[in-house]
C-alpha cells in the first residue's frame, strides 16, 4: 500500500511540475503566437477580403467583448471613410469547424466579402470552398441579413460540387455573424469611432 | 561501460544513426521528408526533446520509481514536446504549419522513449546529453539525406530550411519523378538508403 502511494505521488509531482513549466511558458509566448496566427491564418484572409483598402485592418483592430469570448474587429477604411469591419465566425464543416472572416459594410449592412481561414475539409472537395473564388464571391453585396441557404434547402447559394456539407458550414457561419453582427452593432459603432 | 562524452556523441552520427541502423523513428522519416525544410525542422525539433529529455531522465534516474518509469518518462517527454509546439507557433509559425500532426508525434517517436529507457535511465547526464545529441543530429542528418533525394526528383525543388524560399535546381524541361514524393516513393528510397548503409558497413 505504501508503495502504490509512493508511486502515485511521484508521478503526480512529476505531472505537476510539467504543467507549472508548460503554463509558464505558454503564457510567455500567447501574445506573440495570437499575432502569428493573425498574421499567417486570418491575414491573408483579411487583406483579400478588404482589398483597396488606405489602412492596414490588422493594426487598426479593436476587441470587443460578448459574453464569455472576445472578438477581434479589424477596420477597413475607403474613402477616407472607416465604413466596413471583419470578423471571424464558425460554422460546422464536414470534418470540424469552418472559420470565416464576414466583412459588413457599417452603412448599408451588406456584405463586402467573405474568405475562409481555417478547416478540416477533404482536401480537393471541401477544401475548395476555401480556394474557389467563384463560391466566396457569391456572398459579396448581398444584405447580411439575408438566410444564407444553399440550393439543395432552397435557397439561392451554389455550393461547391460535392462538397454540401462544408458549403451549408459557410452559410451557417454567415448567419451565426449576422447575428453577431446585430447584437454588437452600437458597440462597433462606438469603438470604430475612436 | 567507460566510453567517453565524445564516443557516445560520435556513434549517433554512423554507427547508431536512426533511422538507418537502429531502424527508428521511420514514421516522421517516411512522411516529412518531402522537402528539405520539413525534415530539417523536423529533425531539429525531435533533437531539442531528445537532449532535454535526456538530460532531465539521467538527473533523475534514481529518483523515479522503476514501477512507473514509463509514465514519469512519457510525461518528461511530452512536456518537451508542448515546449517545441509553443516555441515553433511563436516564432516559425508557417513551417508549425507544414509540420502539422508530425509535431505532437515526437512524443511516441520511437527514437526518443527508446534513448530514455535503454541509456539516460542508465548513464550519467554528460553521456546522456552527448548521446541525445549525436542521435539526434544523426537522425537531422537522415532526413536531410532523404529530403534532398525525393525532393529533388520528385519536385524538381530545393526549399530552403531557414527561409522557406524554393529553388528550382533541375531547370525547366525536367518532369518531375512525383513517385517520390508520395508514400511509396517515401519507403522505396529508404529501403535504398537502407541497402546502401548496410553495404557501406559491411566493409
Amino acid at each position: 500500500m505504501r508503495e502504490m502511494i509512493k508511486l502515485f505521488l511521484s508521478v503526480a509531482l512529476f505531472s505537476a511540475c510539467s504543467g507549472g513549466l508548460l503554463a509558464t511558458i505558454q503564457n510567455g509566448t500567447k501574445d506573440r503566437i495570437e499575432y502569428q496566427q493573425l498574421k499567417f491564418v486570418k491575414g491573408p484572409a483579411i487583406q483579400q477580403i478588404l482589398e483597396g483598402c488606405s489602412n492596414d485592418p490588422l493594426v487598426d483592430r479593436f476587441k470587443i467583448i460578448d459574453g464569455d469570448k472576445e472578438r477581434s474587429f479589424f477596420v477597413g477604411e475607403f474613402d477616407g471613410k472607416r465604413s466596413t469591419v471583419a470578423f471571424e465566425s464558425f460554422g460546422k464543416g464536414f470534418g470540424g469547424n469552418i472559420g470565416v472572416i464576414v466583412a459588413v459594410n457599417l452603412e448599408n449592412d451588406n456584405i463586402a466579402g467573405i474568405g475562409i481561414t481555417t478547416h478540416s475539409e477533404t482536401p480537393g472537395v471541401g477544401s475548395r470552398a476555401k480556394t474557389d473564388p467563384d463560391f466566396s464571391s457569391q456572398f459579396k453585396g448581398k444584405s447580411i441579413k439575408e438566410p444564407f441557404k444553399v440550393k439543395a434547402d432552397g435557397g439561392q447559394i451554389d455550393a461547391v460540387t460535392g462538397a454540401t456539407v462544408t458549403s451549408r458550414g459557410v452559410c451557417g457561419a454567415v448567419i451565426d455573424s449576422a447575428e453577431i453582427y446585430m447584437r454588437l452593432k452600437s458597440k462597433i459603432m462606438e469603438k470604430i469611432k475612436t | 561501460m567507460a566510453k567517453s562524452a565524445v564516443q557516445e556523441f560520435t556513434k549517433g552520427l554512423w554507427a547508431e544513426i536512426p533511422p538507418f541502423r537502429l531502424v527508428l523513428g521511420l514514421c516522421p522519416t517516411l512522411a516529412v521528408t518531402k522537402t528539405v525544410e520539413n525534415g530539417v525542422g523536423m529533425g531539429i525539433a525531435t533533437t531539442f526533446v531528445l537532449v532535454c529529455s535526456n538530460i532531465i531522465i539521467s538527473l533523475l534516474r534514481n529518483v523515479i520509481p522503476k514501477r512507473v518509469r514509463i509514465a514519469c518518462f512519457i510525461v518528461v517527454i511530452a512536456t518537451f514536446v508542448t515546449v517545441v509546439e509553443l516555441v515553433m507557433q511563436a516564432f516559425t509559425y508557417p513551417l508549425f504549419l507544414k509540420l502539422g500532426i508530425f509535431i505532437p508525434l515526437i512524443v511516441v517517436n520511437c527514437i526518443v522513449l527508446g534513448r530514455a529507457e535503454a541509456f539516460a535511465a542508465k548513464n550519467g547526464v554528460l553521456s546522456s546529453f552527448a548521446d541525445g545529441l549525436g542521435i539526434g543530429i544523426g537522425f537531422t542528418l537522415s532526413l536531410t539525406v532523404l529530403a534532398i533525394v525525393r525532393e529533388i526528383l520528385g519536385s524538381g525543388t530545393f526549399t530552403l530550411p531557414i527561409t522557406g524560399a524554393s529553388i528550382a535546381v533541375m531547370g525547366s524541361s525536367f518532369k518531375p519523378f512525383t513517385f517520390m514524393v508520395e508514400a511509396p516513393g517515401a519507403f522505396v528510397c529508404l529501403g535504398l538508403m537502407l541497402c546502401v548503409m548496410n553495404m557501406l558497413g559491411k566493409k
